[in-house]
């Protein structure tokens, strides 16, 4: 292999194999048992706790936390996947610094929130090491639901109705369950195949089929499901992409960000992945810091954010950003692209300056130029593939026909997050199974 | 700086602290180190007659408890006295004393209960030129079921016998060393000084059992399966050493009787603590087994910032709490605080409102945004909001005026009342 950063266009092998193997590895590592101690002890067990009330799928924190305090990782594991089945995966994906992490009274006494996140990991690691399972389904109920789509909505309401008896057929589009557990997060953040580990653990209730490569719409519709089933959930996600709505967009190298992730994350071997020597990642959220951080762990030479608002309005979070940047991504703001260059593929792309103004966000007459070879669209999904009979208000599913149900991303309410998919799949789920009793 | 320099009993050290006898103080290797960190004496640790030294354990002596982040807060031991031969032991005392003529060097003794047993063992101490003995009626172990420690300590009449004999025989000026292990503390003290005794020092450690295997079922420290009770000493101790040592230095049969307080000091404000209840100096042990001896440092710097800031000399800080040592009966019931919540300094925990909703008194509100406040007509100012908040002074007692009307009882505050003159007390006596 020959190639280095500096290695102009798209190629794979910028960076030795070691160095690629370590850059993707655990981004943050587990606590062990005595981190996990030392963590601990810092919790003072609100009453009526603040971070209960900052996670959406109010895990009781403070109980768990005092559960390790006492040696008991595995009650505490069973504490949080009470609440969240998928408590491992959230573990290491939440933004837990502006939910639980914010709302830790420790945070506002001394600027150093009690590690919630990494102490969750520390739990469900710990049992899921065990073998624990501490759920039991009840007995069969006759009834059978499907579920459409295995992301974290789908699999969280997936194992709430097989824990109270009822069948579940799960459909899914992709090859893999998993969703953007499998498909949309960084790499560095679940490692050693976690997201296949966790389904395949969840999955122990019992009473759940998986179907993969089922897409609604193509192979299956509302209606016959509805014929099958009993009651419908559906937790298909967003699975288009906003255009840039700049000149010269369909050129080569400009790709979505989430489709660069997905690839990414099924790639066994990384040193053949390709990513560009100058790399733009147009957008302001966690897609668009995770493309950016792995075009630099891969070997990009230049990896450039730009963002159209001010950046206190992206919606990566400090730490998120912190992390781009300290892996040496620039973060621009104020600009959105006004045209891609280039003679076939990308070559520069053109940025004009923005203001935010109570009118709207207006672009200025001062422009400059972005070298590129390979481009990132970040700026958001959009709801596809949604039934017909589905109300669709803003962009996101808001009302249904009789027996159906909807939750995670493509679902109103709440922020696009892993935990609030959960959350929404699970209150589905019981919504579900009052109806099914009757 | 201050002037550390103290003279306990006539016994003279560049400061009051001095290490108990106790592992620390076994060997002149150790003694010598601690001399050199700067500690101001030592009680070696407790000889025993000659003949065959006694024999330990050979398997774990200790047992912990811990506070957060592993931080010791009590430590229990199994050890016995020393078991180096008698001979060794006094050669280095000796050796030490020698070189080191500005610190204490007493020596602790324990030596079966006959007038022969301590004469022998006081002639061979004399000769090493230590500045004092303290007879070791204290540790509730091993030696006990022997008849020693804190087997005499637990009879009035042996301390006040031995005591006589120990006085009798030698001019060393005598500490008695108090085990706590007994209902009233100030009889084994009455008793030392009717024996003669020139200071008592307190505690020895407490009866304990410090944890159980819940694996193999065992007390610990576990020994091939089987626990015994051991001394338990430490932080956690302080508060029943700081009360014993007030008991005795208000006594009226004992006041004035000089006292090396012992128990849990860890840093200059323990011992500071210690003396203003009457210590005269200090001993410490298990600060030192957890952090070695370098802590002294820490102490001799603390407590001469400390009277600096106070402008006090060392003798003035020496029993200055003693008078406001009282009994329950006599503290003023028109006494009135409430608690107040800084609501700067809060964080929002909710501890105080749990403490005070399911074990208190109801009275302190909590709102939907997390707001505590307290209710005066209902708060009792007992103080447990304060204790249970995580945040130093963001819960204060706010002392009410007098004659400001106590919304929870409706009455004006009045002046200094106690319950020797209460309405309710069936044995009140008039007001005069």
């Amino acid at each position: 292999m020959t190639n280095s950063p500096l290695t102009p266009g798209i190629v794979p092998g910028r960076l030795p194999a070691d160095r690629i193997v370590a850059n993707f590895a655990d981004h943050e590592g587990a606590l062990d048992r005595h981190e996990a101690q030392v963590a601990a002890d810092r919790c003072y067990f609100c009453h009526d706790a603040p971070c209960i009330a900052a996670c959406p799928t109010g895990i009781d924190i403070p109980l768990f936390i005092r559960q390790i305090a006492t040696g008991t990782a595995q009650a505490a594991a069973t504490t949080i996947w009470a609440q969240n089945i998928l408590g491992g995966m959230c573990a290491r994906v939440c933004p837990t610094e502006t939910l639980c992490e914010q709302a830790c009274v420790r945070e506002a006494a001394e600027g150093k929130p009690v590690e919630i996140g990494r102490l969750q990991r520390f739990a469900t690691d710990t049992a899921m090491a065990s073998g624990l399972h501490p759920f039991t389904r009840a007995a069969r109920t006759g009834k059978s639901v499907a579920v459409v789509g295995a992301g974290p909505a789908g699999l969280s309401c997936a194992h709430r109705l097989a824990l109270h008896g009822h069948d579940v057929v799960v459909y899914e589009r992709r090859a893999k369950p998993g969703g953007l557990n499998e498909y949309g997060i960084a790499s560095y953040k679940t490692t050693g195949n976690f997201a296949q580990a966790e389904v395949d653990w969840l999955l122990k209730i019992g009473g759940i089929a998986v179907k993969t490569g089922v897409e609604l719409g193509r192979d299956i519709t509302l209606d016959g499901l509805l014929a099958s089933h009993d009651a419908v959930f559906l937790g298909i996600g967003l699975g288009g992409v906003n255009a840039l709505r700049a000149g010269g967009e369909d050129k080569d190298g400009v790709t979505n960000a989430v489709d660069f992730i997905a690839t990414l994350r099924q790639t066994a071997d990384l040193t053949t992945l390709p990513v560009g020597r100058d790399v733009v990642v147009i957008g302001g959220g966690m897609t668009a810091v995770d493309a950016a951080v792995q075009s630099r762990l891969l070997g990009a030479e230049n990896v450039t954010i730009v963002y159209r608002r001010g950046q206190e309005k992206m919606s990566a979070s400090g730490y998120e950003q912190d992390h781009a940047t300290s892996a040496g991504v620039r973060i621009i703001c104020n600009a959105a692209p006004v045209a891609v260059h280039g003679n076939g593929a990308v070559r520069e792309v053109e940025f004009a300056y923005t203001v935010d103004v109570p009118d709207g966000l207006t672009l200025t007459a001062e422009t400059f130029l972005l070298k590129a070879d390979q481009v990132f669209k970040a700026i958001g999904q959009t709801l596809t593939g949604a039934p017909e009979a589905a109300t669709v208000t803003g962009g996101k599913i808001t009302a249904l026909p009789s027996r159906v149900w909807a939750g995670g991303d493509c679902a109103a309410g709440g922020e696009d997050l892993t935990v609030t998919a959960v959350a929404q799949g699970r209150d589905a789920a019981e919504q579900i199974h009052s109806f099914l009793r009757g | 700086m201050a002037n550390l320099t103290s003279d306990f009993i006539g016994i003279k050290s560049p400061n009051p602290f001095w290490l108990a006898s106790a592992p620390p103080t076994d060997k002149e290797y150790n003694v010598r180190r601690a001399f050199q960190a700067g500690w101001g004496g030592v009680v070696w640790k407790t000889l025993g007659s000659e003949g065959p030294p006694i024999v330990n354990v050979n398997g774990p002596r200790y047992g912990a408890i811990w506070g957060a982040d592993r931080r010791l807060l009590g430590l229990n031991n199994i050890e016995l006295i020393t078991d180096r031969p008698l001979e060794v032991n006094l050669r280095e005392i000796k050796a030490v004393k020698r070189d080191y003529k500005d610190r204490a060097m007493v020596v602790s003794l324990m030596v079966p209960c006959d007038e022969d047993s301590w004469k022998a063992i006081l002639r061979h101490v004399e000769e090493t030129e230590a500045d004092g003995v303290e007879l070791n009626f204290g540790c509730p172990h091993g030696m006990a079921e022997r008849g020693m420690g804190s087997a005499v300590g637990q009879v009035p009449e042996y301390i006040e016998m031995v005591t006589r004999w120990v006085k009798q025989n030698s001019r060393m000026p005598c500490i008695v060393k108090l085990t706590p292990n007994i209902s009233d503390i100030r009889r084994p003290a009455e008793a030392a000084k009717r024996g003669g005794a020139d200071a008592v020092s307190l505690i020895n450690t407490i009866n304990s059992i410090t944890s159980v295997n819940l694996d193999d079922f065992s007390p610990e420290p576990m020994i091939d399966g089987k626990g015994t009770h051991g001394g338990y000493c430490g932080p956690a101790v302080k508060p029943i050493a700081l009360n014993m040592v007030a008991e005795i230095a208000r006594n009226p049969a004992t006041h004035g009787l000089p006292i090396s307080g012992i128990g849990g000091v860890t840093t200059w404000r323990d011992a500071a603590e210690f003396m203003a209840l009457g210590a005269g100096n200090v001993q410490v042990c298990t600060a030192v087994m957890t952090y070695g001896f370098k802590i002294v440092q820490e102490m001799i710097s603390g407590l001469s910032q400390y009277l600096d800031d106070k402008q006090m000399a060392l003798p003035d800080l020496i029993g200055r709490a003693v008078p406001n040592v009282t009994d329950w009966q006599y503290l003023n019931l028109n006494y009135v605080t409430k608690a107040q919540i800084d609501q700067d300094a809060c964080i929002k925990c909710g501890r105080c409102y749990a403490a005070c909703e399911d074990t208190s008194h109801q009275a302190i509100a909590m709102s939907p945004d997390r707001v505590f406040t307290v209710k005066d007509e209902d708060c009792v100012a007992c103080n447990l909001c304060v204790n249970v908040c995580p945040v130093e002074n963001c819960i204060t007692m706010v002392e009410m005026p007098k004659g400001k009307v106590d919304p929870r009882t409706g009455t004006p505050v009045g002046d200094y009342a106690n319950w020797t003159t209460h309405p309710n007390n069936p044995s009140a006596q008039a007001a005069e």
